[in-house]
């Protein structure tokens, strides 16, 4: 297939600038071909990419997080029947069908993986980083979860124990961190700022608040 | 199948190399591949299960040396051709020369949001009752089909316990290849960290997976300590 656009990639060195790779234009042709014969609404593929690239990301988990840190009620909910409690704060959809929250606790850290492929709870998350979907963690999650989260600059107390979960099937996982301390008297939304992305994932801890807290 | 995808427990991939202030994507055309993903997975054509098949039938070499768009893109392309929705030929111009076959759907600008919002849920109805329940101690089966399957290969063969009983979903194994949702009670199973990597395994590390039906046989309780 690369084959196909040698000619192109002449004009890419001698042109620059506006020129397009060998993977653009092989995107490209899939496009028109896709479109011209009826299959992909082009409206479809432009409202796909502004949803998952602006619209939803990590700021939906987090503020579930801050609320179960805040309403004990929830936190109930949102640990026996993920799913329609997060729908009380409108977070679900596509690749969060079938919620799972797991919590953190002094005596055990979760950690989210996805060895076979890429499963991340996108509604709650939005799309997954390179690094999740990448071989060096999904094939060492499971196998050395300590060393992985070193590299992340966490260090858990050898008593705490690490519990991974492999997403395997169509169950989405976040994980709720740790309300850390010295946020008494944060209201909800400033404790969803402390609320990163990888501790959700367990590949961080959230953070800690800042001198004016 | 045993593919280039199954990578929990393998070495030799180095550290992993998370991005500061990582973008979306990084590329105009991954956001393109992403999108006809997306659409064309709403055709009826296919579905989750086959799109996954397609993308781990990748040879192992070149799974493993394709960024995860590229992954994407390989697979749509061979799963356009071998549905009849294009030839080679167009896909390599970009130029129609054959008629459209039918497709069950076509997702509309408009019904994005609405759709994606509501979602795909696969929890199905299962006319038996589960086989197993939480607290059970169980094996993950040594199956190694050349389809596809949701069981990794680091736990086939391995004791683990029942932990959560989920429900019945779409087997994935049939549904990849059209072959039908035939849904199954899905499981949480929980393993040591010990029993799946012995002396190697790190203090304090269990292992969860999910686990169809099918996936698990019973023990006997007083043949494990």
């Amino acid at each position: 297939m690369a084959h196909d656009h040698d000619h192109d990639h002449h004009h890419h060195e001698t042109q620059g600038g506006s020129e397009l790779s060998p993977m653009e234009l092989r995107v490209r042709a899939l496009e028109s071909v896709l479109v011209e014969k009826g299959y992909v609404d082009p409206a479809a593929l432009d409202a796909l990419i502004e949803t998952y690239e602006t619209r939803i990301g990590p700021h939906n988990g987090a503020r579930v997080v801050a609320r179960a840190w805040v309403d004990p009620a929830f936190r109930t909910r949102l640990l026996g029947d993920a799913t329609p409690a997060m729908r009380e704060l409108g977070v679900g959809g596509r690749g969060g069908e079938h919620m799972v929250v797991v919590a953190n606790t002094p005596d055990e850290h979760n950690l989210v993986v996805c060895t076979l492929c890429s499963c991340y709870p996108w509604p709650v998350l939005g799309l997954p980083p390179v690094w999740y979907k990448s071989p060096p963690y999904r094939s060492r999650a499971v196998i050395e979860p300590r060393a992985v989260l070193a590299e992340f600059g966490v260090t858990l107390p050898p008593t705490q124990r690490i519990r991974v979960w492999d997403s395997t099937a169509e169950l989405r996982y976040m994980v709720l961190p740790m309300c850390p301390a010295g946020t008494e008297g944060l209201d909800e939304a400033a404790l969803a700022t402390l609320v990163t992305r990888d501790s959700m994932i367990g590949t961080g801890l959230p953070r800690a608040p800042g001198p004016s807290a | 199948m045993n593919g280039g995808q199954d990578l929990g427990g393998m070495h030799g991939f180095g550290p992993v190399a998370p991005e500061a202030d990582e973008p979306r994507f990084h590329a105009a055309w991954e956001k393109r591949v992403f999108g006809l993903a997306m659409a064309m997975g709403y055709s009826g054509a296919w579905n989750l299960d086959a799109s996954r098949s397609a993308r781990e039938a990748l040879p192992p070499g070149e799974y493993l040396t394709s960024s995860y768009y590229a992954i994407w893109l390989k697979a749509l392309e061979r799963q356009v051709q071998g549905h009849g929705l294009a030839t080679p030929e167009e896909l390599s111009s970009g130029i129609v020369s054959t008629p459209a076959a039918p497709v069950k759907r076509v997702l509309r600008g408009t019904e994005v949001a609405p759709l994606f919002a509501r979602g795909f849920p696969s929890d199905r109805p299962v006319p038996d009752p589960a086989r197993f329940s939480a607290g059970d101690r169980v094996r993950a089966r040594n199956i190694n089909p050349s389809g596809h399957t949701r069981l990794p290969r680091y736990v086939r063969g391995h004791v683990g316990t029942v932990e959560t009983v989920h429900g019945g979903f779409v087997f994935p194994d049939t549904n990849a290849h059209l072959a039908g949702e035939a849904p199954q009670w899905l499981y949480t199973v929980r393993f040591s960290g010990h029993d799946l990597w012995g002396e190697r395994a790190e203090p304090g590390h269990a292992v969860s997976v999910n686990a169809f039906e099918s996936y698990l046989e019973s023990i006997d309780p007083a043949s494990v300590r």
